[in-house]
Parts: C-alpha cells; sequence; structure tokens
C-alpha cells in the first residue's frame, strides 16, 4: 500500500482537485484506493456527496476507539473508498498530542488498511501543523500544487528542507504547476522554467480550467463527469507521473474481479 | 465493496414485467432509483462433486460468464463471498467436469482443493439470467445501494423458469440506509423476501435434490423384520450406488467413481457370502461368480489409480533419486492405466453387465415381494456378526511374528468381513455404541491394508520394473529410483508388522469385544 499526500501550506491551490482526480484514476486503472478527507472544510467528502460526518469524530479515531474501517463509505465508484471528514478534525493537532508517538500516529492509524488498499491518497488541510507532520511522516509520495509564483516555489523550498530534516522514512515530492493561467506572463515563465530547472516538479501543469471549477456542481471528479475534457486528460497525465514516482504497479493481486454486471470503473 | 441486506422474490401474478422493469415503485421518498441501467445475460454454473461435498460443507461454487467475462466464486450459504477467480479468457474455457488442478492457481483453488480432494467438480445446474443493475439512491442523490433484478431460466438438466429476483445490495457504509430502503421494497405489492437463494432456487426448480448421493448404506431396517427381506433391501441399495457411478466410472470423471463402485461391489460380495443363506441357495450360487467377475473388472486400475494418486507422494520421498528420474515410471503408469481403463469401460458397457444388473433387480424384487417368515432380522444379524467377530479374534490370536504374510492377509478378510456386516446393519444399532466399535475395528484394519497394500505393492513393483526393463521403457536410473520406492515400501511394511500386536491386543481385549457383543445384543 502506497500513501500519496495532496499537502500544501497554502489553500486554494488545487488540493483537493488534484486528490479527488488522482484517487478516482487510480481507482478506474484498477487499484483499490481510500481516499481520506482530513480537511475540516469537507471540499472531497461533499464532491463525492458522503456526508461530512465520522461517529465520534476525530477525537475517537486517532484514539483508536473507532477503527478506521468502521468509518469508511464507498463512493459511487469501484474500487474507491472515502474517509470523510468532519468538523471535528479542525481539533486533530490537539488529539494527536495525547497520543504516545503524536508525530507518526496517521501512519499507524493506516497500518491495518495494508491488506485492503493499493493507495491511499490524502487530501490535507492547509497548514503547517502537527497533523502535517503526521502526513509527511505517513506518505510515500507529497503531491504539492504550486501557483506559478515566486512566493509558492519559496513554499516549495520550505516543505523540502523541513522534510529532509525527518529521520528515517522522508516522503518523495512531486510539485506540480496549479491553477496555471496562460495569459500571465509571470505563469508562463514559471511554467516553463521550473520543471526544467527541478527533478521534484512534473511536467505536467494543471491550468485553470472552468471544468475543474464545476467539479462542486457535477459533485464528481472532472475525470469521472467528462473524461474526455482537457482538464481530464491534464489530470491522467500527473496520475501517470505520480504514479511512476510513487513506484506503483499493477500487479495480479490488485487487479479486481469486478462482480458481473459491475462496471471497473464507475457503478451502474 | 457490496454486502447483500435482503432478496425478493417477484409473486407469479406480478412475474410479468418484461426484463428490465421487474423493479416495484418505492413509496419512501428519502429513495429514489437511478435511470435504468442495462440489462446484460449471465450464464450462470453452479458446480460440485457427485458426492455434493461443498454443500456438505455449506459452500456454493458457481461461475458467472458474461459477454467477454467469466469468474467463479466461491460463497457461504449466506452468501458471502469467500474467494473469486476471474478465467482469463486467454487461458481457455474450462470444461467441466474437471479436476481441482485445471483451475486458476489462487486462494480459491486453495480452499477447494481442501474440500474437494481428487473429486471433479461437475455442473449440478445451468441457468441463463438477465440481469438489470439500478442505483438507488439517497436525499443527497448518493449511490447507497445497487439493486439487482434477475430473470432467470434454468437450462440443465431440464428447462425451467423461476421466479424473478430483485436484491438489494448496500455499498460500504450505507448498511443502514440500504435496510431501510430494503423495508419499503419489501412493502410494495406483488413482492415477497425471497425464502431461498439463487441456487436453491435454480435447484428446486430443476429437480435437484442438494445431497442425494451418498456410498453410505442408507436404509432403514428392524430388528423384527424378516431377515430375506432386511438382506434384499441392503442388497438393492448397494446394487444403486453401484450403478450411480457406473457412468462416471465410464467417463473416466474421476478415481472415485470407481471407487465407490468397487466398494459397493465388494460389499454385495460380502453380503452374499455372510448373509446370503437366508435368499434362494440357486440366486446366491448363480450371482456370487457374477459378482466377482465385475469385482475382478475393476480391480486393474484401481490398483493404478492407488499407485498414479500416492505418485507426488513417493516421489517426495525419494532420498537419492530426483523426480525427473521416476517420470518414465509415472508415464509407464500412466499408460497402463490407459489401457485397463478401456477395458474396464468396455466390461461396464457389455451385455454380461447390462444382463446382470436386469436379471440381479428383477431376482432381488421376487424375493421382496415373498421374502418368507424367518428367521428375523435382529437375530440373524447378531448372530452373523458375532460368527464374523470370533473369526477375527482366532486368526488374530493365531498370529505370532513368524506368521507369513498370508496369515495377516486373511485377517485382513475377516476383518472386512466384520465392517461389512456392522455397516449393513448398522441401523439396527445404537449409533454411539456403532460408532465405537467400528472406530477400534478400523485402526486394526487400517494397520492391516498398510502391511498388505505395501506387500502388494511391492510385488507389482518388481513386476512392473521387469516389463519395463523387458520393453526398454526406462532407463536404469528410473529403475534405481524404483528401488527406492520398494525400500521404502519395505520399511512401510516392517513399521505396519510391529504396530500390529498393539492394534489386536486393544480390539481383543475385554473392553473392545464387549464393544462388538453390546451391539449384537441390541440388534437381537
Amino acid at each position: 500500500m502506497k500513501i500519496l499526500a495532496a499537502y500544501n501550506i497554502k489553500g486554494g491551490v488545487g488540493k483537493t482537485a488534484a486528490a479527488v482526480n488522482i484517487a478516482y484514476l487510480a481507482a478506474a486503472e484498477g487499484y483499490r484506493v481510500l481516499l481520506w478527507d482530513l480537511d475540516p472544510q469537507a471540499a472531497a467528502s461533499f464532491l463525492f456527496r458522503v456526508r461530512p460526518r465520522v461517529k465520534g469524530g476525530g477525537k475517537a479515531l486517532i484514539a483508536g476507539k473507532r477503527p478506521v474501517d468502521d468509518a469508511i463509505k464507498a463512493t459511487d465508484f469501484e474500487n474507491l473508498d472515502l474517509l470523510p471528514a468532519d468538523f471535528t478534525y479542525r481539533n486533530l493537532d490537539l488529539h494527536l498530542d495525547n497520543e504516545r508517538k503524536p508525530a507518526t500516529r496517521l501512519r499507524g492509524l493506516l497500518s491495518p488498511l495494508r491488506r485492503e488498499y493499493d493507495l491511499v491518497v490524502l487530501d490535507c488541510p492547509p497548514s503547517i501543523s502537527l497533523l502535517s507532520e503526521n502526513v509527511l511522516h505517513a506518505a510515500d509520495l507529497l503531491l504539492v500544487p504550486l501557483i506559478p509564483t515566486t512566493l509558492s516555489v519559496r513554499t516549495l523550498d520550505q516543505i523540502t528542507e523541513f522534510v529532509a530534516g525527518f529521520n528515517g522514512k522522508r516522503p518523495a515530492i512531486l510539485a506540480f504547476i496549479s491553477m496555471f493561467d496562460r495569459r500571465k506572463r509571470l505563469h508562463r515563465e514559471i511554467a516553463e522554467s521550473l520543471p526544467a530547472e527541478r527533478r521534484d516538479v512534473a511536467a505536467t501543469a494543471i491550468p485553470a480550467l472552468s471544468a475543474i471549477e464545476r467539479m462542486s456542481v457535477q459533485r464528481a471528479p472532472v475525470a469521472a463527469s467528462a473524461p474526455r475534457s482537457q482538464a481530464a486528460r491534464y489530470y491522467r497525465e500527473l496520475w501517470q507521473e505520480a504514479r511512476d514516482r510513487a513506484g506503483l504497479r499493477l500487479t495480479s493481486r490488485t487487479r479486481p474481479t469486478a462482480l458481473p454486471g459491475m462496471a471497473r470503473s464507475a457503478r451502474p | 465493496m457490496l454486502n447483500a441486506v435482503r432478496e425478493f422474490v417477484l409473486l407469479p401474478a406480478d412475474d410479468t414485467r418484461p426484463p428490465g422493469d421487474e423493479l416495484p415503485e418505492i413509496t419512501d421518498s428519502r429513495y429514489s432509483v437511478a435511470a435504468s441501467g442495462r440489462s446484460r445475460t449471465v450464464r450462470r454454473t453452479w458446480l460440485d462433486t457427485f458426492d455434493w461435498r461443498l454443500f456438505r460443507a455449506g459452500l456454493n461454487l458457481e461461475q458467472a460468464s458474461g459477454p467477454g467475462s467469466s469468474e467463479l466464486m466461491l460463497t457461504a450459504r449466506d452468501g458471502e463471498l469467500i474467494a473469486a477467480s476471474a478465467l482469463t479468457p486467454g487461458a481457455g474455457p474450462i470444461r467441466w467436469p474437471a479436476l481441482v488442478d485445471a483451475l486458476p492457481l489462487g486462494p480459491l483453488r486453495e480452499h477447494l482443493a481442501g474440500i474437494v480432494g481428487v473429486r471433479a467438480l461437475l455442473p449440478v445446474v445451468r441457468a441463463t439470467s438477465v440481469r438489470t443493475e439500478q442505483r438507488a439512491l439517497n436525499a443527497d442523490a448518493k449511490t447507497i445501494a445497487i439493486l439487482t433484478a434477475e430473470r432467470m431460466t434454468i437450462t440443465q438438466p431440464r428447462r425451467a423458469a423461476t421466479p424473478s429476483r430483485i436484491a438489494v445490495s448496500a455499498l460500504r457504509g450505507y448498511q443502514a440506509q440500504a435496510s431501510k430502503l430494503a423495508e419499503a421494497i419489501g412493502q410494495a405489492p406483488g413482492i415477497a423476501a425471497a425464502e431461498r437463494s439463487a441456487f436453491e432456487s435454480a435447484l428446486r426448480a430443476a429437480g435437484q435434490k442438494p445431497g442425494a448421493y451418498t456410498s453410505k448404506i442408507d436404509v432403514q431396517l428392524t430388528a423384527d423384520m424378516t431377515a430375506a427381506l432386511a438382506v434384499c433391501t441392503v442388497l438393492a441399495r448397494l446394487f444403486d450406488t453401484a450403478q450411480a457411478n457406473v457412468p462416471g466410472t465410464i467417463r473416466d470423471v474421476d478415481s472415485e467413481f470407481l471407487h465407490d463402485l468397487r466398494i459397493a461391489i465388494r460389499r454385495t460380495r460380502s453380503v452374499l457370502k455372510l448373509a446370503g443363506s437366508v435368499l434362494p441357495a440357486s440366486m446366491v450360487g448363480r450371482y456370487r461368480p457374477e459378482f466377482k467377475w465385475l469385482g475382478d473388472l475393476t480391480t486393474p486400475t484401481r490398483d493404478l489409480d492407488v499407485y498414479l494418486l500416492g505418485y507426488p507422494e513417493m516421489a517426495n520421498k525419494l532420498v537419492g533419486a530426483i523426480e525427473p528420474e521416476l517420470r518414465p515410471f509415472h508415464d509407464y503408469l500412466s499408460r497402463q492405466r490407459e489401457a485397463s481403463q478401456r477395458q474396464l469401460a468396455r466390461g461396464l458397457r457389455s451385455a454380461r453387465f447390462n444382463q446382470l444388473a436386469d436379471r440381479w433387480r428383477h431376482d432381488l424384487e421376487e424375493v421382496t415381494a415373498s421374502p418368507g417368515r424367518r428367521p428375523a432380522t435382529g437375530r440373524f444379524a447378531a448372530g452373523r456378526i458375532a460368527r464374523a467377530h470370533q473369526r477375527v479374534l482366532q486368526g488374530g490370536s493365531a498370529i505370532e511374528a513368524t506368521s507369513p504374510p498370508q496369515a495377516l492377509h486373511d485377517l485382513r478378510k475377516s476383518c472386512k468381513e466384520l465392517r461389512y456386516m456392522l455397516e449393513v446393519f448398522a441401523s439396527l444399532h445404537d449409533p454411539a455404541e456403532q460408532w465405537r466399535a467400528v472406530n477400534e475395528l478400523k485402526a486394526l484394519q487400517d494397520c492391516l491394508g498398510e502391511f498388505q497394500d505395501t506387500e502388494v505393492q511391492r510385488t507389482e513393483l518388481r513386476a512392473f520394473a521387469g516389463q519395463m526393463v523387458a520393453d526398454r521403457s526406462a532407463p536404469a536410473e528410473t529403475i534405481l529410483a524404483m528401488g527406492e520406492i520398494a525400500a521404502e515400501l519395505a520399511a512401510r511394511q516392517r513399521a505396519a508388522r510391529t504396530e500390529f500386536a498393539g492394534r489386536f491386543a486393544d480390539f481383543a481385549s475385554p473392553r473392545g469385544q464387549a464393544r462388538i457383543v453390546a451391539l449384537t445384543r441390541t440388534a437381537a
């Protein structure tokens, strides 16, 4: 099981859009995927029409009083499950701090799911906190959306530096240009130079497209609701880069056996 | 992940809607159904062994094939999926009946192997289903369950229709909402909760009785019925078993058909020998040689089966040689078996066998119609069992460390006869006492069987080696490897010989004897 986290210190940079589309595309390829909406704003839960509520709240989950497994909901797409957000997630830092190994608690919570899922995607709230530290310790790959501005590039450096200070396991980082606006000169310059200069920046840039914004109206990943759209094509390219970087391989064990009458990617 | 919540059937009066339109209107406003899904045709084949091993273990095995896909699913009787295996189109279709070895490697095959053993999987029922799946949504337009409407027609062993079914399967995390939806569906007119699973419903429509076959002598005798009637009832039942196994033996479906056929014949021969005195003497005189012929007909193939079934274990025990060196021996056995199987099939299709079957049935019926009055079964059975028991005790007591193998062979035959008498008259005995008596006898039989089988196999092995050398069908290393097997057989035989004294002492102990005496007392 690989863990991929869509993470940035800044908000509104396209984390949730990337997380839901990548989770969907991985599931459509046959990986068994769990998307954990860690953001109390619950945008990913909303997009999959799942009510943002976990019995016992974040406290019960972190304390292990309620198994993670019990809170999981199936989405309308085959192989893709969701661990919904809950408004109490805003206090996750406090709950984590009460645990014995506060920085690696999240990784411990996910480990019983190893046999059930091939990929866990974490949609993280924007912050640099104990929760973010947990995410960074748990993840095999950090997917960092960057708006092509100078300040964003500085943020990437901060994250890289923070991760470099870890002892033991460190996540790989794959940043990508997000909300790219071709009409802006600075966007064009950064989008061209950054992937060429840095190995940790993906070749795929996700433009600011109305189809992505409309996901909140459709309440489905754009890769599912408009699979032939430009937006879907960009996310597909980004997923391929992320999949290769995370070292995911579809083996016969992970290849699902769909029940008769069930579509492989979406429920009928 | 889908969890079956409830299954319903459409009542006959309402079961006239076209496929895809079976679903009743849902009156609960919290739920709705997404636009109708596409219908697809699925061929369903349920499989089991001839002796219903999966059914008896509480399992269902189904192959479901749709356009471009085919899957085997092993489920518990409550529908819970235990293992599934996709059958890849490239590997070619599995032709049923098939042994477990023909299935793709994986958890499904592993799980089945432990239950099915050497038996082949046969289609029990075949059906064609038209399935339509629809999504059930909650107020957020989130899918909470899949509704599957299914119209199934049985195609084999006979054509029959079954009531249309509607299954509600909850999506993970939505069991509670799906249960409420199922309640709402259940209240709709023209629909009722399904009392049987699709498999049970298919079996019923096909006229199949699961678990109907058993190689056991399942007859109900009473102590005061006429012994001739009891013996004829047992013999008729034994011949049912023999005949049930003939087609599978001729088609060589799996080695157990022949095994069960042989046991039925051996039991028949023992009954004729030990209890034939209550039948007309001319009848016994006529049929004993016929059943001996039938028994002899089955012997060569079964002996070769025993070798071939034990081959992997034999090869595993090689110390100096390696398996490929022994392979020519395996190939030689396989060729021999093919030839003897042809001979066996010819014999079972012959006029002699068909005449035997017809006349035997007819003569049994004649005796059954006027069985006479004496003796009564209870007393008769007690006497026969006591006599067989005495023979075992006498034969066993006479065996010493220096006795020749033939003495142990004779004792084994006496033990078999006692065992058959106990089994034939089992319905007269207290089941717990019967179990204890048979169990102790079985331990002695196992020991004698090991001694005798290894003796026979050693002799045969020597004969095979001689033949293979004469045919020039095996290199020297194969003969050497066979030598290792002969040595292993000799060691096993010695161990069985050492074990014998203890086993017999247990059987012949006052407590062991009391068990048999207690049985005969109840029967009398």
